[in-house]
């Protein structure tokens, strides 16, 4: 049987696996950004098992909305990750540290 | 009558103050002539007002006026009120200010016609008018000090009044550096009637003085002080600054710096009688004291013999003058000291006609000498300017006390006074004003002499230029002397009248018939005063006695020895310089009371500023305070800048943390 914590627990790990990879990685900006879709992955997660587990099905639909927002984010996302490469031709995280200044 | 006495006294007081303000505010806008017209206007009303309560006084039986007009503020239990107090003190003062201020306005005319400061100055004066008024009507303590001030201010304003001459701005900040030394004790003087009497008013500190008598207080750990004692020493610093006494006296030579009508008006007849009006004002708290009183004999008698003896080598022909101010000052403070305050008044009056008269005269002189104020590039003026001859020669009689001018009764007094004194140190003052007498006929005389006398020791060249087309050196002059146009001669004969006769018609009443009443306060046993009155049969017999006093032999040997010296013998003072070398250098420099107070005090206070500048405002304020937190805002932010990477990871990061923190926060609380 299949309990809440299990899909909590692996929630919980394809979160912390995003983060890790938001803070270890320092070479590429769509490893980033490919690491902030799995930390909405993770969230989205617990909304579907907290609503398979309290039967109510609002949780599910959130998740469509929060995938189709994802996707216009990811797509905004590559776009300015090309027009980053176009202006400094680099997608290397340690070289994009303009905000310093 | 008493209903609109009090508009009357506020008018007294405010129309020189309107004219100044009128005069001063709207200098570019108004003509030359409106400028004189209206301060004189003002003064002149003031001068009517004032004799006109002077003779409701004197012959109507008006009775003395102590009034509250305006209620300034109070603090706790104390009022500050101003009022005036016109009893017959201070209407006498309030008289001899304003009519003296007023020939002085006159003269002025003629005397600064040429001077691009013109409207300035008659502000100013009007100004000092009414500050003097103030000082004289005050009630208060409070109003007295007000006006102490005011006259200071001015006189500090009108001695730097060509302000492009460094010696006269440093002069300027000498009278008013040195009259703070003063200020100082008045100022502590008063604080301490504020606190042992509760109150500032004349009539009630007055009422209470009695219940002071009795108090000591603890000046340091044992030494232990009667209250009106120091009460009354510290209100006399404030005289001693004011009125040019020992050792405080080094401004007033200085401050000749400034106009001369001015000298003669702020620098002679008025301002520094303040510190002997105030302490004939504050009788009933110097009579309290003995101890104070000596003091204020002995240094008046210690300024009247020795500052006289600097006179003798002066060469300025202001300077002169202005030593021998010092010492009739000198004199006015050792009949206070002998409790004699009518006498000291009287010589106070006397000596503002006289000498506000020579003031005049020299002025007069330095006019036709093209402000040139060496008497060794004088002499043999007589036959040039009769008028100013005559009136100088006056007033020269009168300040060596020669029988029937002004300062014959006036003085006599005095030194008789001080004669049947019995308060310590009677003897040496007694000594002191009888030589002065000497001392003042010689230096007088010589100035006399020097100027007018003798041999002419100018060169007129008579191709030079006017107005300084040509400069000239010091001694030569464009034209032969002139006599001074008639605004300048006239104050001169109406103060030389006063000089000859004030003396002679006031001398009964003011000393002998109870002119004064309550307004001065004399101590039983203090009473020399009603010891002369036996002694007195009129102003006639007292001249014919005076033929066998030491005074008046001691002025006319004076004299003489001016005389040999000056005019029989010109060559002689040069020899005697040489032989009495140190002594003559002595009294050149002063008795170094300058080089002194450079040496100590200056330098100490330059020491102290250079050490507050340095140490205090360079290291303290501009190192540790502005530097130091613009340093240390720098150091730290250094630190934060650290933390500001510019990657998105190390943001995210902390981020993270900050939500972990709060949440952890959330459930563990």
């Amino acid at each position: 049987m299949i309990t809440l914590f299990d899909f909590l627990a692996l929630s919980g790990a394809l979160f912390a696996i995003g983060l890790a990879g938001v803070f270890l990685n320092r070479k590429n900006v769509i490893l980033l950004l490919m690491c902030v879709e799995l930390l909405l992955l993770a969230a989205n997660f617990n909304f579907i098992a907290f609503a398979r587990f309290l039967n109510d099905i609002s949780g599910q639909v959130f998740v469509f909305f929060i995938l189709t927002v994802a996707a216009a984010e990811a797509s905004i996302g590559l776009a300015i990750v090309v027009v980053l490469f176009r202006n400094r031709s680099s997608i290397n995280v340690d070289d994009i540290d303009s905000l310093k200044h | 009558m008493s209903a609109f006495l009090p508009m009357l006294l506020v008018a007294i007081v405010l129309a020189p103050l309107t004219a100044a303000i009128i005069v001063g505010c709207g200098m570019r806008f108004i003509p030359r002539r409106a400028a004189h017209v209206l301060t004189i206007l003002a003064v002149a009303l003031s001068t009517a007002l004032s004799a006109w309560v002077l003779w409701q006084m004197v012959f109507a039986g008006m009775g003395s006026y102590d009034i509250n007009l305006y209620d300034w503020g109070s603090i706790g239990n104390i009022q500050f009120n101003i009022g005036f107090m016109i009893d017959r003190l201070s209407v006498l003062m309030m008289t001899v200010v304003s009519f003296v201020s007023l020939m002085v306005h006159i003269y002025t005319i003629g005397y600064m016609a040429e001077d691009p400061g013109y409207k300035r100055f008659f502000s100013y004066i009007s100004l000092f008018t009414f500050s003097m008024l103030i000082l004289v009507m005050a009630n208060n303590f409070l109003l007295l000090f007000i006006g102490w001030e005011l006259v200071g201010l001015v006189s500090y304003l009108l001695i730097g009044f060509w302000y492009t001459r460094p010696t006269a701005i440093r002069a300027g900040l000498k009278a008013f550096i040195v009259n703070r030394v003063g200020d100082f004790g008045f100022i502590l003087g008063i604080a301490l009637v504020l606190a042992y009497s509760g109150s500032l008013d004349y009539s009630q500190v007055f009422a209470h003085a009695s219940a002071l008598a009795g108090q000591h207080l603890e000046l340091f750990s044992g030494l232990v002080w009667s209250v009106p004692t120091v009460i009354c020493i510290l209100l006399f610093v404030g005289a001693v600054g004011k009125s040019a006494q020992v050792p405080l006296h080094v401004w007033l030579p200085d401050s000749m710096e400034g106009p001369t009508p001015i000298s003669a008006l702020i620098h002679a007849a008025t301002m520094v009688t303040a510190g002997i009006f105030m302490v004939a004002r504050l009788s009933p708290l110097f009579e309290l004291s003995d101890t104070a009183l000596s003091m204020v004999m002995i240094v008046g008698a210690i300024t009247a013999l020795f500052l006289g003896l600097v006179g003798i080598v002066q060469n300025d022909i202001k300077r002169v003058i202005a030593y021998s101010t010092i010492s009739q000052l000198g004199y006015m403070a050792t009949a206070l000291g002998a409790s004699a305050y009518a006498a000291g008044i009287f010589h106070l009056m006397t000596h503002a006609f006289f000498k506000a008269l020579l003031f005049l005269g020299s002025g007069s002189v330095i006019m036709a000498m093209h402000h040139d104020q060496d008497m060794r590039n004088m002499g043999g003026l007589r036959k040039y300017m009769p008028i100013t001859y005559f009136t100088f020669l006056a007033g020269s009689l009168a300040l060596i006390a020669f029988p029937g001018f002004a300062g014959f009764f006036s003085k006599d007094t005095i030194i008789d006074a001080v004669h049947d004194s019995q308060r310590t140190g009677a003897v040496f003052a007694y000594w002191c004003v009888l030589l002065g007498t000497f001392v003042t006929g010689l230096y007088t005389f010589r100035c006399v002499f020097m100027t007018f006398h003798g041999k002419e020791r100018f060169v007129v060249e008579h191709d030079a230029g006017h107005d300084g087309r040509k400069e000239l050196a010091p001694g030569h002059l464009p034209h032969a002397p002139r006599e001074s146009p008639w605004v300048v001669t006239v104050p001169l004969i109406l103060l030389g009248i006063a000089s000859v006769v004030i003396g002679w018609l006031t001398i009964q009443p003011l000393l002998y018939g109870d002119f004064f009443g309550t307004s001065i306060y004399v101590a039983p046993g203090h009473h020399v005063m009603q010891k002369l009155a036996e002694e007195f049969h009129g102003a006639g017999a007292m001249m014919v006695a005076s033929v066998t006093t030491p005074t008046l032999w001691l002025a006319l040997a004076g004299l003489g020895v001016a005389w040999f010296f000056y005019v029989f013998k010109p060559a002689w003072p040069a020899v005697l310089a040489r032989w009495f070398r140190p002594l003559y250098l002595l009294l050149l420099h002063k008795f170094y009371f300058d080089e002194a107070y450079a040496l100590f005090v200056e330098a100490g206070s330059r020491a102290l500023g250079r050490m507050l500048w340095i140490g205090g405002d360079g290291a303290v304020i501009d190192g540790v305070l502005v530097d130091g937190s613009a340093r240390a805002v720098g150091w730290f932010s250094r630190i934060l800048r650290r933390g500001q990477t510019g990657y998105l990871y190390h943001y995210a990061f902390v981020m993270i943390i900050g939500l972990c923190v709060l949440l952890g926060w959330l459930l563990l609380r």
